[in-house]
């Protein structure tokens, strides 16, 4: 099963993270990895992209809550890119959309994002 | 009523092989039932977080031994049970997260799980067993037109002995 993630510095002080393939308990354990990674390289405004994704399940949003967890401890943000209703359901199933601030684009999350 | 069973499916308690169970149930699923492409994510979603816990069930005290998956079928439901040989739980013992104004919210990255069950799909129960747990979960929604007889049996539990698969870095 394929997880693919891609990282774009373009949108300083932006860092997007792009997302693509399942997210599962399987592959969560590297989107983890990774987002531990931005922290400790002093990227403090992460942007995870998820429209690239074609499954998420709880251990995905495990995953992203603890990213949000981190960065807010180094006074920074995560925020997200969804407009899949199929995952962003089931952030609003969890209650997770009023944890998240959710954007329909990383532009958009870039140019919002305080 | 008549129900009968579609497929019978042991997998070994690793992770890599919930992608399989998830692909295997809604494809048998979309063949089986006319159902809505998103009642078929639903189920696959379901489905895969039984396995997990099904999973991380077995391997607290028999980690060797496989979840076993089937789905049943009647005219008006379909359901895919999801059995693993673990310690057994208490579903209404399971903390749930607290309110999202609460700012200990993100202290917790579990427990979401049995919540997202109960939600997506008609009907879950918990039933513990002797050994173990059986999760069951029914979705309504009548059969397609056709005379599909016969039930699918997979066994990949005997590929175990394998190494595991290891993600792409």
């Amino acid at each position: 099963m394929e997880l693919d993630l891609e990282v774009d510095d373009s949108r300083q002080p932006y860092t997007v993270l792009a997302v693509k393939g399942e997210v599962d308990v399987y592959t969560a354990p590297r989107l983890r990895e990774k987002l531990v990674e931005l922290v400790s390289q002093g990227k403090r405004q992460v942007v995870v992209d998820l429209e690239g994704v074609e499954f998420l399940d709880s251990t995905g949003l495990g995953v992203l809550v603890g990213g949000l967890k981190r960065l807010r401890s180094h006074d920074g943000d995560l925020s997200l890119v969804c407009t899949q209703q199929r995952i962003l359901k089931v952030f609003e199933i969890t209650g997770l959309t009023h944890v998240f601030s959710i954007f329909a684009s990383a532009d958009e999350a870039a140019s919002t994002s305080n | 009523m008549q129900r009968s069973l579609v497929l019978e499916l042991d997998v070994p308690s690793s992770a890599e092989y919930i992608a399989i169970v998830r692909l295997v149930v809604a494809s048998v699923a979309t063949a089986r039932r006319a159902l809505a492409d998103e009642r078929v994510d639903d189920l696959k979603l379901a489905v895969s977080e039984a396995c997990t816990n099904a999973i991380e069930a077995n391997r607290l005290v028999s980690p060797g031994a496989p979840v076993h998956v089937e789905v049943w079928e009647s005219p008006d439901r379909l359901e895919v049970c999801i059995e693993d040989s673990g310690p057994g739980f208490d579903p209404d013992r399971v903390t749930s997260p607290p309110p999202f104004t609460d700012p200990g919210r993100l202290n917790f990255e579990r427990g979401l799980g049995i919540p997202l069950i109960r939600t997506l799909v008609d009907n879950a129960a918990f039933v513990r067993k002797q050994q173990g747990t059986l999760v069951r979960m029914t979705v309504f929604g009548g059969p397609l037109d056709g005379d599909d007889t016969g039930t699918i049996y997979m066994d990949v539990s005997r590929f175990s002995g394998l190494p595991p698969l290891t993600p792409e870095s």
